[in-house]
C-alpha cells in the first residue's frame, strides 16, 4: 500500500468516488456502522453491567474487594476469596502451561524433523477445540482421581505438617486440579504464538550466530529466545487472559469453596464459577448486584491483561517488520 | 454487480439499524405474538427446573388436548421470580417460597402447590450393603464440618449391625444456587440449632465445609469419584440413577428409606396450618407417621389479576386439570402428589383471580372442586378463545 505506483493502479481501476454515487455512499455507510457498532456494544456492556452493579458498589464501596465474607442468606458479600481463586488458579496454570508450551514450540521450530512437527502441532491446535465442558468431564472421572491418590494423599501425608501448600486433607477437587485443567487448556494458545514468534526470527541472525562459532542451543537461547522474547510474553498474557475467563471446566474440578487457603489441595473459587453457579437462582436485588459487581471485576481484570498482551504483541511485531 | 452490492448493503444497514435501536425491548410482547401460528394462545412460563419433567408431560397432553400451548422455560427458580416481577411471562414457578420482599413487589401473588419433592443423601461408602441411618443432628454435624470421620460414635450408634469403614468424610454439596438446597438447608435448621444460627436456609448458603458441585449430576459425580463422600440430591434424580440413599430419622424417631408415598405424607394434616391460603409453609421434619423429613412442595405463581380474560382462564384451567386429573403423570415420574385436601385448598384460593378491567372473577365461587375431583359434578365446559384477547364484559375497544 505504501507504494504510490499501487495507488494510482488502483485509482485508475475503481470507479471514481463522486459525491452523486449513491451506491458508495451506502457501501460507506454500512461500513462505518459495522465499525462503529462493535465498541458500542463494549460501551453498552460495560455501562449495562456497570449500572447493575452500582447498588452494591454503594452498599459496600471498597470493603466488596476486600472481604472474605461470602453469605447470600445474610446479604453479606465479600468478592475477595473469589479474586483470590481467579488470580491464583490462573497465574499457577501459566507457571505449568508457560515451559511446557515453551519448550514444545522450540522443539518443533528448532530440532523436530517436519515428518513429526507437523502431527504435534496439529495435536497442540486440537487441544484448544475441545470444549471446556469435556475437559471438565475428564477433570471429574480421570484428573481429580489420579490427583487426589498419587500426588495429593501422599505429599499430604508426608509434608503436610511441614509445607503449608501440602496441608491436607486432600479430596482431589482443588485449586491444584483447577490449574492444572486450565493449564491444559491454554497450551496450544501460548504454544501456537510462541512458535510463530520463533519461526519470524530473521534466517541471517541465526545464520550469522552460527557462522560466529554457535552451537545450536547457544543460537537458540542467546540468538532466537530473546529476539522473540516480547512476543513469547505476549502470547503468555493471552493466555492468562483466557485462563482468568475459563469457566465451565474450572467450576467442575476446583470445589467452589469460597476460602482463602495456603493449601494447594484445598478447594477454591473463581469469580466465573460464582456467576456461573449462582446468577441463575439468585433473588434480591442486592444479591444479583453484587453477583454484577464480580462479572464487571473480572471483566476489568481481563480487558488490563489484554491490553497489556495487545501492547507487547505490537512492539514485536513492529520490531519483525524492521 | 455494483447493484447487488448496494442492495445487500442497503438490507444490512437496514437491519442494524432494526438491531440498534428497537428489539432491546425486555416486556414480554403481549401484542402481536399472543397466538402462534396455528392460532393457538401461547402462554409462557420459566422457573424451577426440579418440576420441569412433569411440567412438560402435563403441558404438552394439555396442547393436544386445548386450543393452547404453552413454552415453559427451565430456567431456575429465581429466574422464574424475576421474570414475574418484571412481567414478562404468563405465570412463574418456584421452588423456594417467595420471600416478603418478593412479595413486595408483585403484592397478591399466589404461591399454588403443584407436586411434591424429596431431597435425600447419597454416599459412597465401598464395601456397605445395607442403607446408612442418618439422623438430623449427624446430617447437620456433617455438613458443619464437625463430625469428620465415619466411624463417629454417634454415626456407629445408629447403625450398630452396619461394617462402616474407617475414612474421612467428604461433604458435598450444591455450588450452583438451587430449591433442591434450599429445602435441604430449611430441613437442617429446623433440627439443629447450631445450623440455624451459623449458616441459616436459602438457594445458596455459605457453607462451612465441603466441596460444591454444579447440579444434581455433578454431586453425584462427585460422590462416585471420591470414596467418604455425602451429598445431597433430589429424590426424582437419585431414583432414576439408582443411587445409594440414606434412611433418615423423622420427628417420631422412625427411620424413613425415601419414597414417594413416604414425602406425600409429610404434607398430611398440613391443611389445618394453612392460614389466608397461604401455601409457602414448611413441610420439612413432618410430625405425621412415616413421613420422610426432608420435603417440599413446589409451586407455580399465579399473579391475581390478568388483563387478558382469556389467557386467565387458560392457565386456572389447565391448573384445575393438573391437579385433578392427572394424578398418574405425577406417579409415573416418582414425584409425589398433594394430598387431595391440599388441592382442593389450592384451587379454592384460585376462586379470587380476577381479569379484565372490569376484574371479573375467573372461577366461579360456589364451584364446588371437590365434587369435580371426586367426579360428582362433570367440569364446566369453558370456552378459550385464542383469537381475540377477551376483557370480560366490556372489551378496551376490541368489538365482539
Amino acid at each position: 500500500m505504501a507504494n504510490p505506483a499501487d495507488g494510482g493502479l488502483m485509482a485508475r481501476l475503481l470507479p471514481s468516488r463522486s459525491k452523486g454515487n449513491v451506491q458508495d455512499q451506502f457501501y460507506r455507510l454500512a461500513l462505518l456502522l459495522f465499525g462503529v457498532s462493535i465498541p458500542l456494544l463494549f460501551l453498552f456492556i460495560v455501562l449495562r453491567i456497570g449500572t447493575e452493579a452500582w447498588p452494591a458498589m454503594e452498599a459496600f464501596g471498597w470493603g466488596f474487594i476486600t472481604g472474605t465474607e461470602w453469605n447470600p442468606v445474610l446479604r453479606e458479600f465479600g468478592a475477595l476469596p473469589f479474586i483470590f481463586g481467579t488470580v491464583v488458579s490462573s497465574v499457577l496454570a501459566l507457571m505449568i502451561a508457560l515451559p511446557l508450551s515453551v519448550g514444545l514450540a522450540i522443539f518443533l521450530t528448532e530440532l523436530a524433523p517436519r515428518w513429526l512437527a507437523a502431527p504435534i502441532a496439529f495435536a497442540t491446535e486440537l487441544l484448544a477445540a475441545i470444549p471446556s465442558v469435556v475437559y471438565g468431564l475428564w477433570g471429574i472421572f480421570v484428573l481429580v482421581p489420579w490427583l487426589r491418590f498419587t500426588i495429593q494423599e501422599p505429599l499430604s501425608r508426608h509434608f503436610g505438617d511441614v509445607i503449608p501448600i501440602f496441608e491436607g486433607p486432600a479430596y482431589g477437587f482443588s485449586m491444584m486440579a483447577g490449574a492444572v485443567i486450565l493449564s491444559i487448556m491454554i497450551i496450544p494458545f501460548i504454544s501456537a504464538v510462541t512458535r510463530e514468534v520463533l519461526t519470524a526470527v530473521p534466517r541471517d541472525q541465526r545464520e550469522a550466530a552460527l557462522a560466529l562459532g554457535a552451537t545450536r542451543w547457544e543460537m537458540t537461547w542467546q540468538v532466537a529466545l530473546p529476539y522473540a522474547l516480547p512476543g513469547i510474553i505476549g502470547g503468555a498474557i493471552l493466555g492468562l487472559g483466557r485462563a482468568l475467563g475459563e469457566t465451565m471446566a474450572i467450576t467442575m474440578v476446583i470445589g467452589n469453596r469460597p476460602d482463602i487457603a495456603a493449601s494447594l489441595f484445598a478447594p477454591g473459587y473463581t469469580m466465573a464459577s460464582v456467576l456461573a453457579n449462582e446468577f441463575a437462582e439468585a433473588t434480591g436485588a442486592l444479591y444479583l448486584s453484587a453477583l454484577m459487581e464480580i462479572a464487571l471485576i473480572l471483566f476489568g481484570i481481563t480487558i488490563v491483561v489484554n491490553i497489556f498482551a495487545q501492547l507487547l504483541v505490537w512492539r514485536v511485531a513492529k520490531r519483525g517488520g524492521r | 454487480m455494483p447493484r447487488r452490492i448496494a442492495q445487500i448493503s442497503r438490507g444490512v444497514l437496514l437491519l442494524s439499524l432494526m438491531l440498534a435501536t428497537g428489539c432491546w425491548s425486555t416486556d414480554g410482547g403481549e401484542g402481536n405474538d399472543r397466538t402462534d401460528d396455528s392460532g393457538r394462545l401461547t402462554l409462557t412460563g420459566a422457573g424451577a427446573t426440579f418440576p420441569f419433567p412433569i411440567y412438560s408431560r402435563w403441558f404438552s397432553i394439555y396442547s393436544r388436548e386445548h386450543p393452547v400451548r404453552i413454552n415453559y422455560q427451565s430456567i431456575g427458580s429465581g429466574g422464574g421470580i424475576r421474570q414475574m416481577i418484571e412481567g414478562t411471562v404468563d405465570f412463574g414457578a418456584t421452588d423456594a417460597p417467595l420471600t416478603e420482599e418478593d412479595l413486595e413487589r408483585i403484592p397478591g401473588t399466589l404461591s399454588i402447590p403443584t407436586v411434591l419433592g424429596a431431597v435425600v443423601l447419597t454416599y459412597n461408602l465401598p464395601g456397605l450393603e445395607q442403607a446408612l441411618r442418618l439422623d438430623g443432628e449427624i446430617i447437620a454435624g456433617i455438613f458443619l464440618g464437625e463430625i469428620r470421620r465415619w466411624r463417629d460414635p454417634r454415626i456407629l450408634a445408629l447403625n450398630p449391625e452396619v461394617e462402616i469403614p474407617d475414612r474421612d468424610i467428604i461433604p458435598v454439596h450444591r455450588s450452583d444456587g438451587s430449591g433442591t438446597t434450599y429445602v435441604f438447608t430449611d430441613y437442617l435448621q429446623v433440627v439443629s440449632p447450631a445450623w440455624r444460627t451459623r449458616v441459616g436456609r436459602g438457594n445458596a448458603v455459605r457453607w462451612p465445609t465441603g466441596l460444591g458441585a454444579r447440579g444434581n449430576e455433578g454431586v453425584t459425580g462427585q460422590v462416585r469419584q471420591s470414596p467418604g463422600a455425602i451429598g445431597y440430591v433430589e429424590q426424582v434424580f437419585a431414583r432414576q440413577n439408582r443411587l445409594p440413599m440414606a434412611e433418615v430419622r423423622n420427628r417420631n424417631g422412625e427411620f424413613v428409606a425415601p419414597s414417594i408415598d413416604a414425602t406425600t405424607r409429610a404434607a398430611e394434616g398440613l391443611a389445618e396450618r394453612i392460614v389466608d391460603d397461604d401455601f409457602r409453609l414448611s413441610i420439612v421434619d413432618a410430625p405425621a407417621e412415616g413421613a420422610y423429613p426432608i420435603a417440599a412442595w413446589t409451586y407455580l405463581l399465579i399473579s391475581p389479576h390478568f388483563d387478558d380474560c382469556s389467557r386467565g382462564t387458560a392457565i386456572l384451567e389447565l391448573i384445575r386439570w393438573a391437579l385433578l386429573e392427572r394424578e398418574d403423570d405425577v406417579r409415573d415420574l416418582s414425584y409425589a402428589p398433594l394430598t387431595l385436601e391440599i388441592r382442593i385448598r389450592a384451587l379454592d384460593a384460585m376462586k379470587g383471580v380476577t381479569c379484565g378491567p372490569s376484574a371479573r372473577l375467573i372461577f366461579d365461587p360456589d364451584r364446588d372442586f371437590e365434587a369435580e375431583a371426586r367426579g360428582e359434578v362433570p367440569p364446566p365446559e369453558v370456552e378459550i378463545d385464542p383469537d381475540t384477547p377477551s376483557g370480560g364484559e366490556d372489551t378496551d375497544g376490541e368489538s365482539r
